[in-house]
């Protein structure tokens, strides 16, 4: 459905010095799915997503939607091509002078449609998005959530095959972002739509997307379905992202007390647990079987993608060969055991904390960790 | 007060009005597209052209920056082509719209600027023309902004107007130089004044009425 290939963007910034937002990144996402884009602020992301439609022009690369090749059409062309991708934004942009119904009915007197048509349009994409009683109101008259379901029913309206979410629920409170979220989920089931997210937020990711990207300066480090990376993910940037929504990462007061109680020959490892595997009694059977002790020392359960998704931080005394043993019984039943013994060194001591380099106006999520689990 | 002063005083009232009316709107078809070029043309806007918007930017000033009495009397070869004749009321619209057009146009440019970015991108996503952004988006979005920068400029033209008298325009402040001041009749001069007040107040608030009503923001 979308295809980029090579594309990178730079643009002279204000100090004159030149800027590379996006570097080479080649992508391809099929139809039906629910991709995600995820990175810190400063990315890329936003200025790849919005190459998606072109409202940024890529210096080099190109870019293919639904078939066509947006990057070798014409102005008109190009405007026709975008009536089938749909976009939603962070701060909505609806137009406060229309009421909701105007504001959805828009895109479609753009394209030159009749009063009739619009109206046999918009009803139905009102009903959907749960708005109907409000379409006489203005948008300040309205919550962000339901502004951002006016924004969904308008990028609907012109009937896309394709639809954009930039950073569409970092604006709303966590029950709204959940219930837009299943909406968008909803439209992606009922109408087959392919949406492409960008977000900061690893919880979106996390509820709704197939397959994740990250992205980190302008280049996309890590790919693969959501699973796959909440399993084990490969890069930093990505286990700190990981590390807002999951218990995934020792916390550095745990492994500070850890280095100087001097554990000795411990070892300290990770289990991942992903789909049936958290149901059935792996561990016990495993304890049992390899007569093993150890002591759990952080993890969680949740959800990933529907699928249940366990991270089990475990400190053990067994010796190499028991643990090698266990290891290879766990593997079977699909649970990845990860040594992080490593960390247990005080010549490691960055890799205890999730490496987070702060920018000026980024978002710092506090007491995540505490939040998630009364959650 | 003589029934031939009252005449007088209403003759002057509609000439005013005349004055101002007429160079108000005539300036908002002006002075509206010509705000709208400045914005679009803007390194910002939706149709960059640097130069021109800079080039329009320097009239605009230099037309505002002109002492009005100057500009009065500055422009009556122009006037006479438009008007006819370079005394008058009908002379008197001509350097008024001209002095009303560019003040307007800095207004209107000022309120479309008011316009959140995201909406144009919006409508940029939808397949919107730049034509479509400027109807169906800017000026919509921007109308309470537009009528506010109207009312100004009314109000503005009043006070303007009251140096068409050097022109033999007449209206109201003409009436209060040469009835009140200079034959010594201060009760011409202050009917005058209150009179003015109560207009522009009028003017002023039913502006203010329209743009509540206008604005969901």
């Amino acid at each position: 459905m979308i295809e980029l290939t090579n594309v990178s963007q730079h643009y002279i910034d204000g100090q004159g010095s030149l800027t590379h937002a996006v570097r080479d990144v080649s992508l391809q996402i099929s139809a039906g799915e629910i991709f995600g884009i995820i990175g810190r602020s400063g990315a890329g992301k936003s200025t790849l997503v919005r190459s998606l439609n072109l409202l940024h022009r890529p210096s080099s690369g190109t870019v293919r939607v639904a078939g066509r090749e947006l990057t070798a059409l014409s102005p008109e062309a190009l405007r026709e091509a975008r009536h089938e991708i749909g976009m939603i934004f962070q701060h909505f942009n609806l137009l406060s002078s229309r009421t909701v119904y105007g504001n959805v009915a828009l895109p479609l007197e753009l394209a030159g449609q009749s009063r009739t048509q619009i109206r046999e349009a918009v009803e139905p994409l009102l009903e959907l998005v749960g708005l109907a009683a409000q379409r006489d109101r203005y948008p300040s008259q309205l919550s962000g959530g339901q502004k951002q379901r006016v924004g969904i029913a308008r990028a609907l309206a012109s009937r896309p095959k394709v639809l954009l979410s930039d950073e569409a629920t970092s604006a709303l409170d966590p029950e709204t972002t959940r219930a837009i979220l299943d909406l968008l989920r909803k439209i992606n089931r009922e109408l087959g739509l392919t949406i492409v997210l960008i977000t900061h937020q690893m919880q979106v990711v996390k509820q709704i997307c197939d397959r994740v990207a990250v992205m980190d300066a302008g280049r996309i480090v890590e790919l693969g379905s959501v699973l796959d990376v909440f399993r084990q993910p490969q890069q930093d940037v990505t286990r700190a992202l990981i590390g807002d929504v999951i218990a995934h990462e020792l916390p550095s007061g745990i492994l500070e007390r850890l280095r100087r109680q001097d554990v000795g020959a411990a070892r300290l490892l990770r289990l991942a647990f992903v789909g049936d595997e958290v149901d059935r009694p792996l561990l016990s059977e495993a304890v049992r079987r390899f007569d093993l002790d150890f002591s759990i020392l952080h993890g969680q359960v949740d959800e990933v993608q529907g699928q249940p998704f366990g991270s089990l931080t475990i400190l053990t005394r067994a010796s190499q060969a028991t643990i090698a043993e266990a290891s290879a019984f766990l593997a079977e039943h699909g649970v990845t055991t990860e040594d992080l013994t490593a960390q247990l060194l005080p010549a490691a001591s960055t890799t205890g904390s999730p490496h987070l380099t702060l920018l000026r106006g980024d978002a710092v999520p506090l007491a995540t960790e505490a939040l998630n689990r009364v959650a | 007060m003589s029934p031939e002063l009252l005449a007088l005083f209403w003759d002057s009232f509609l000439e005013t009005l005349a004055m101002v009316g007429t160079a108000g709107i005539v300036g908002a078809l002006v002075g509206i597209p010509l705000g709208v070029a400045l914005h679009v043309t803007d390194a910002q806007g939706i149709l960059p052209h640097p130069w021109l918007s800079r080039t329009l930017g320097i009239v605009i000033n230099a037309v505002r920056s002109t002492p009005f009495i100057i500009l009065l009397v500055a422009v009556i070869p122009l006037t006479r082509v438009l008007a006819g004749s370079s005394i008058g009321t009908a002379a008197a619209i001509v350097p008024l719209t001209i002095a009303a057009a560019p003040f307007i146009a800095r207004l209107v440019e000022t309120a479309l600027r008011e316009v959140d970015r995201g909406l144009v991108e919006a409508a940029q996503a939808m397949g919107a023309t730049n034509l479509q952004i400027v109807s169906k988006i800017l000026l919509p979005e921007a109308l309470p902004g537009i009528v506010a920068a109207f009312t100004v400029t009314l109000v503005s033209l009043v006070g303007y107007s009251a140096m068409a008298g050097a022109i033999g325009g007449g209206g109201l402040g003409d009436l209060g130089i040469r009835y009140g001041y200079q034959r010594f009749l201060p009760e011409v001069m202050l009917l005058v004044v209150l009179v003015l007040i109560a207009f522009v107040q009028i003017v002023q608030s039913a502006g203010d009425r329209l743009v509540r009503k206008l604005s969901h923001r």
